[in-house]
């Protein structure tokens, strides 16, 4: 069932390389975006800036990320065969990214064709995608928790696909669209593609990294099926059913965000590795953000009227996106991009002459520093929704942690590059 | 108990073995490092050893399946040999951070190359030498549990 236990499965390694380095510049995009606009930005999620700047970072910076890293993982890590992955990244990547910028200008200028070209653009693109990797993930022989999730999760960016091209085929015809469908599209962006694809990745990655204990069996297999659990009456709204239960439910969909947070923060403190590596405290402020959230959530609907508040929404995405998300991925960039410098460069010197390690690569110092930097930003931006005053510098600090993360990234490819030129110099 | 348990533990007990090494080069312990390597490739070139001479040429025999995963596997151990190399001359160059990026690049090729082996080879191994499953596992548990046992 398994002949091939070995290398020659990973794509070359531009293919995920080319996704993951594009990924900070959206994330400088977005900070830019809010230091120019400043604290009006985020008086409300409906600001048409805001509505950018977001999509600069779901579907720019943790797009970018997350399709990269799918790349790299179903070959490699789920035994599934990608069909021409060069071929597929050269056409995913580059059409992803247009459809991103139609659909930021489009926020911008409220001009119909915009809408329509984004609408567009992300179909092909990751209508594309989607049937690529969820056919890999179909065919696989491979089984287990990790593997349902994978599943589930390109169901879901399917999913959040199609809710994002309706919303941009009312918006491209001039007509407002149902205000419902965004909250079905942002609940199947975050917990059905982004939170699923997380999930499904840590039960592999968390062990891998900490030497942990394995999340546990029932819990892994029941969480992505518990998360499809709250998602399927959550969408039940756009069917008109009574939204009567619609706040408990969004507790509930949280509340499982929060109980995979948990049960990570609970195996991480059972680690039988010491060491305290950055990725790791990328990890726990993401798994920390997460909770948070949950709790923000708890206390903005036990307090009357709070929850109504334009800026409650403002923050618990500010806590979401920037702070589980992003703070995920900086944290796995971390550990795949100099890992498979290495692993590329293994195989290229044979065992006669040693690569650079990875932290020969990309030095331990230079990814703590961007963590506290991004720390730094993080509660910034939080403050600044309730404070617009910080709103700009909080903008400036988003833009420089995403050009410091790109700056290590970049750093690792030159480490990468100057070493396969001298052993092909030698060769 | 399927034939290859012992090595799944022993997986974990390398782990272990490795993470205490990590931990004291991390400190500045010299001396502990230096014991605590040592142990740890003692038991690491145990492991492949015992793959290599025991399971493996077993496998082959009765799948014949040669040049396949079990050659995979032993090209990683090739790689995992150097990077311990690499953390030893480290260690006595008390080079904290070189021991450091060997480690942490040994760590990464080790727990991946286990999931491959306790996920795919190991469950292969268990169906394709079930006949000999007793005396193997046996085998297996002599040249590898004993140690686990005798050094917590």
């Amino acid at each position: 069932m398994h002949p091939n236990l070995s290398f020659e499965q990973a794509p070359p390694i531009s293919v995920p390389f080319r996704f993951f380095l594009t990924a900070p510049l959206f994330g400088i995009a977005a900070g830019v975006l809010l230091a120019v606009e400043g604290g009006d930005m985020l008086a409300s999620r409906w600001m048409p800036a805001l509505l950018a700047a977001t999509h600069f970072i779901v579907a720019g910076f943790m797009l970018q990320a997350m399709t990269g890293a799918l790349m790299q993982f179903i070959p490699v890590a789920a035994g599934g065969n990608i069909w021409r992955p060069r071929w597929v990244a050269g056409f995913v990547h580059p059409l992803s990214i247009l459809a991103l910028l139609f659909l930021v200008a489009a926020f911008l200028t409220q001009r119909p064709p915009l809408f329509f070209a984004a609408g567009l653009g992300f179909a092909l693109a990751l209508g594309f995608f989607v049937l690529v990797a969820g056919l890999a993930l179909w065919r696989t022989p491979a089984k287990g928790a990790t593997i349902v999730a994978l599943r589930i999760a390109v169901f879901g960016l399917a999913a959040t696909l199609i809710l994002g091209v309706m919303l941009t085929s009312a918006l491209a015809q001039g007509s407002a669209p149902v205000l419902t469908l965004v909250d079905i599209h942002l609940a199947w962006g975050l917990a059905g593609w982004a939170l699923m694809l997380l999930a499904g990745v840590s039960y592999f990655v968390v062990p891998m990294f900490q030497l942990t204990p394995p999340y546990p069996t029932w819990f892994a297999r029941s969480l992505p099926f518990a998360l499809l659990a709250f998602l399927l009456p959550w969408s039940a709204q756009l069917l008109g059913v009574p939204a009567a239960g619609r706040q408990a439910l969004g507790l509930a969909g949280l509340a499982l965000g929060a109980a995979y947070a948990l049960a990570t923060l609970w195996l991480q403190s059972r680690r039988r590795r010491k060491l305290t590596d950055t990725t790791f405290l990328f990890f726990r402020t993401a798994m920390l953000s997460l909770i948070a959230l949950f709790l923000s959530a708890l206390a903005f609907a036990s307090v009357p009227g709070l929850a109504e508040t334009p800026r409650a929404a403002v923050w618990l995405g500010m806590l979401a996106i920037p702070g589980v998300f992003v703070s995920a991925i900086m944290g796995m960039l971390y550990k795949i991009v100099p890992f498979l410098c290495w692993l590329h460069l293994q195989r290229l010197c044979g065992l006669a002459v040693l690569p650079p390690t990875m932290h020969e690569i990309l030095a331990e110092q230079a990814m703590r520093r961007q963590f506290h930097l991004h720390l730094a930003t993080l509660v910034c931006l939080l403050a600044a929704v309730w404070l617009p005053l910080l709103a700009r510098p909080a903008g400036l600090l988003l833009a420089a942690d995403c050009a410091w993360l790109g700056a290590n990234l970049i750093a690792a490819v030159r480490a990468f590059r100057a070493f396969r030129n001298r052993i092909r110099a030698a060769a | 108990m399927a034939l290859t348990e012992p090595l799944h533990e022993h997986h974990k007990y390398c782990d272990d073995l490795f993470a205490g090494a990590e931990a004291a080069a991390a400190a500045g312990d010299w001396p502990a490092a230096d014991a605590r390597l040592a142990q740890f490739r003692e038991e690491l070139e145990n492991h492949f050893h015992t793959e290599e001479t025991l399971l493996f040429p077993s496998f082959e025999a009765a799948t014949g399946m040669i040049g396949g995963p079990t050659q995979v596997m032993r090209l990683e151990h090739a790689q995992m040999r150097e990077l311990v190399e690499q953390m030893e001359r480290a260690l006595e160059r008390r080079e904290g951070s070189g021991f450091a990026g060997a480690a942490e690049t040994l760590l990464i090729l080790m727990q991946q190359h286990n999931l491959k082996e306790e996920n795919i080879l190991y469950p292969m191994c268990d169906r394709g030498l079930a006949s000999q499953a007793e005396a193997l596992g046996t085998a297996l548990q002599e040249r590898l549990k004993a140690k686990c046992l005798t050094s917590d």
